[in-house]
C-alpha cells in the first residue's frame, strides 16, 4: 500500500539551524493497516507526514502509493490519494464557507474542477447523513458558516471531509492534540468507526500512548528520524505504556524526560 | 450642483464600477493586495485608445482585446507572486510599475491620446437613441455591469470558483483537498486585472481620450467603493447582491466626489480625501472593537451586582 524507502530530509541544510529531520526512514504499510506513531519532540513524526503528503520536498528516497511512484509529486496531486487531519482544528476547513460547500469541496478531493455548479442537489442527502453520524446536530446547519463551529465541531467535520471520497491513505497529525479532553475522546472514538468501517490504510501521530496502544493494529516509535520500533498484532495489543518508555530508553539510550510525552502516559 | 453633473458622476460610478469588481476579486475573495490595478487601469485606457485611433478598430472589439491586455497584466503580477514567489503586494507593484512604460509604448510615446471625433460605444449609443452622454454612458455601463455580476455569480458558484474562493479562505486546506492554489491565484489575478482593463476602456471612451496618469489612485478608489458597498449593503449575504453592493459603492463615491468637488475642494486634494476616507473606513470598525472592549469591562460580573 505505502512503501517509504530510504527518505531523509534535513532542513536549513549547510547553516547554523541545520535540523536532520528524517535519516533514512523506511517503512511498509499493508492496505488496512492502521498505524499510531508516537515518539518525542523532534523525532520527526510530522515530517513524515508533511513528505508523504508533499508539503516539503524530500532530499532523497522514494515514496509510493500502490505502487505509484509519488515522491516528485505535488501536494496538489497527492491529494488524490490521501485525505488529511491536522492538529490545528482552523486548518482543515474553510472558515467563510458554509458547512455543504466544505464537504462539497472535500468530495471532490482529487479530482478536476471545472465550470459545473459546485454543489449538486443530489449530494445533499449524502451530506445530510454524513453529518448525522457525527452526532453533532450539524445536518440541520448545512448552510451555516463553518467559522460559526467549536474547534472540535471543526476537527470532527474535517474528519468527515478527509474520509467522505475514500482516500487510499489517511495522515492524522495529532488531530486530537488541540481538543478538550472529552471532545478528544469523542473525535477519537469516530476516528476508530470511520477508519474500521471504511478499512482505511492510516497513520495517526499522537502523544497520548495509552491512545497510541488502543487504537490501530500496529504502532512505530520514531526517534531523531528514524523509526526505532515497530510492533503490530498481538503483541502490540498487549503493550504497557512502561514498556513503550522501556523500549524508547532501550533503543535511544535517552530518558523521556523533559518531555511532553511523558506526561500522556 | 447641477442635475447634469449629478447624471456623469453616477454614469463614471458605474464604469469605475466595474474595476471595483474586479479589486473585489482579489482584495476581498482571495485576500490580496493586489496594486497592479493603477497600472491596468490605465493600460485598459491606452490599449482602447490606440487600437480605435491607430487601427481604426470596432469600439466594441478594442474593449474585448483591452480586457485581454489587462489579463496578460494580471498574468504577469501572478507569474511573480505563485511561480517566483514574491509577496503579492510587491508583485503588484513590479508590473505596475513596468506598465507605465508598456503604457507609454502603447500609445506611440504620448502621454495623452485623445478620440476627440472618433466615434466610441458610449458616443454611438448615445447619437442612435438621441440621449445625453451622461446618460448613454449610464446605460451601457449597467448593461455591462449587470452582465459582469451574472457572469461572476456564475462562475463563483461553480466547482473551479468555489476551489478559488476556499484559496482565499484557507489555502492550506484546499491544497489538501488537490487543487493547485497557485493555478487559482493566476486565474482570479488575470479575472481581476481582465475586469480592471475593461473599466479603464470604457471609461476612455466615455471620457474621450486615454491618459497614462488616468489608473492613479485606482486601487484606493476601488477599496472606497468596496468599504463604502459594504456599509451600505451590511446585511447582504447572497452572493450576487455583495457583487452589486460593489456596484453601487462605487456610484455613491463618484456621487460624494462630485458633491465634495462642488463645495470647493481642489481637484488635487481628492487623492488626499480619498485616501483619508478609506483609512478612516477601515480603522473605524478596529477602533470601535477596542472602544467597546475598554468601554464594556467591568470588575464585577452583572449577576453579582443583582
Amino acid at each position: 500500500m505505502l512503501t517509504i524507502s530510504h527518505v531523509r530530509k534535513t532542513f536549513n541544510k549547510g547553516t547554523i539551524n541545520e535540523k536532520k529531520a528524517l535519516q533514512g526512514i523506511n517503512l511498509h504499510l499493508k492496505p488496512g493497516d492502521f498505524v499510531t506513531v508516537i515518539g518525542g519532540n523532534g523525532a520527526g513524526k510530522s515530517t513524515m507526514l508533511n513528505m508523504i503528503a508533499g508539503v516539503y520536498p524530500i532530499d532523497s528516497g522514494k515514496i509510493e502509493i500502490d505502487g505509484v511512484n509519488i515522491s516528485r509529486e505535488p501536494e496538489h496531486k497527492r491529494a488524490q490519494y490521501i485525505g488529511r487531519v491536522f492538529q490545528d482544528p482552523m486548518r482543515g476547513t474553510a472558515a467563510g464557507m458554509q458547512i455543504q460547500e466544505n464537504l462539497a469541496l472535500a468530495l471532490r478531493r482529487g479530482q478536476k474542477r471545472g465550470l459545473s455548479w459546485h454543489i449538486k442537489n443530489e449530494e445533499m442527502d449524502f451530506y445530510r447523513e454524513a453529518l448525522t453520524r457525527l452526532d453533532l446536530g450539524l445536518q440541520t446547519r448545512m448552510t451555516s458558516k463553518v467559522g460559526l463551529l467549536s474547534g472540535g465541531q471543526r476537527q470532527a467535520l474535517t474528519l468527515l471531509m478527509a474520509t467522505l471520497e475514500r482516500p487510499k491513505l489517511l495522515l492524522l497529525d495529532e488531530h486530537t492534540a488541540a481538543l478538550d479532553p472529552k471532545t478528544a475522546r469523542k473525535v477519537l472514538e469516530l476516528t476508530d468507526e470511520i477508519v474500521n468501517e471504511q478499512n482505511l490504510t492510516t497513520l495517526m501521530v499522537t502523544h497520548n500512548m495509552k491512545d497510541a496502544i488502543q487504537y490501530g493494529n500496529r504502532l512505530i516509535m520514531m526517534h531523531e528520524g528514524r523509526v526505532i520500533y515497530d510492533v503490530e498484532g498481538e503483541e502490540k495489543k498487549n503493550l504497557q505504556v512502561e514498556d513503550l518508555l522501556k523500549k524508547f530508553e532501550e533503543h535511544s539510550g535517552e530518558e523521556f524526560a523533559n518531555d511532553r510525552m511523558m506526561l500522556a502516559k | 450642483m447641477n442635475f447634469v453633473a449629478l447624471q456623469g458622476a453616477v454614469a463614471q460610478g458605474v464604469l469605475w464600477g466595474i474595476m471595483v469588481l474586479g479589486v473585489y476579486i482579489t482584495y476581498r475573495l482571495l485576500n490580496i493586495s493586489d496594486l497592479t490595478v493603477d497600472g491596468s487601469f490605465a493600460l485598459g485606457g491606452c490599449v482602447c485608445a490606440t487600437l480605435i485611433i491607430n487601427f481604426g478598430m470596432n469600439p466594441i472589439l478594442a474593449l474585448v482585446i483591452a480586457a485581454l491586455a489587462g489579463m496578460a497584466a494580471g498574468a504577469a503580477t501572478g507569474i511573480l507572486h505563485t511561480v517566483f514567489e514574491i509577496p503579492a503586494i510587491l508583485a503588484g507593484i513590479l508590473t505596475q510599475i513596468s506598465l507605465w512604460s508598456v503604457n507609454l509604448r502603447v500609445m506611440g510615446g504620448k502621454s495623452n491620446l485623445p478620440l476627440l471625433k472618433t466615434e466610441t460605444l458610449i458616443s454611438g449609443v448615445g447619437d442612435k437613441l438621441g440621449i445625453t452622454q451622461a446618460q448613454s454612458a449610464m446605460i451601457v455601463g449597467v448593461i455591462v455591469a449587470i452582465l459582469i455580476v451574472w457572469g461572476l455569480y456564475w462562475f463563483f458558484g461553480t466547482e473551479l470558483g468555489s476551489a478559488l474562493r476556499a484559496t482565499g479562505n484557507n489555502e492550506l486546506m484546499i491544497r489538501a483537498l488537490g487543487v493547485d492554489t497557485n493555478r487559482m491565484k493566476l486565474i482570479a489575478l488575470m479575472l481581476a486585472n481582465g475586469l480592471v482593463a475593461l473599466s479603464g476602456a470604457l471609461v476612455c471612451q466615455n471620457q474621450k481620450y486615454a491618459d497614462i496618469n488616468m489608473g492613479r489612485g485606482a486601487i484606493v478608489i476601488g477599496l472606497a467603493a468596496i468599504v463604502i458597498g459594504e456599509v451600505l449593503f451590511s446585511k447582504a449575504i447572497n452572493f450576487g447582491l455583495k457583487l452589486s453592493s460593489v456596484v453601487v459603492g462605487a456610484v455613491v463615491y463618484f456621487l460624494i466626489r462630485a458633491i465634495v468637488l462642488d463645495f470647493g475642494l481642489n481637484t488635487n486634494d481628492m487623492n488626499l480625501f480619498t485616501a483619508l476616507f478609506v483609512a478612516a473606513a477601515l480603522s473605524i470598525p478596529v477602533f470601535m472593537a477596542k472602544y467597546h472592549a475598554k468601554h464594556d469591562y467591568s470588575e464585577t460580573v452583572e449577576e453579582d451586582e443583582a
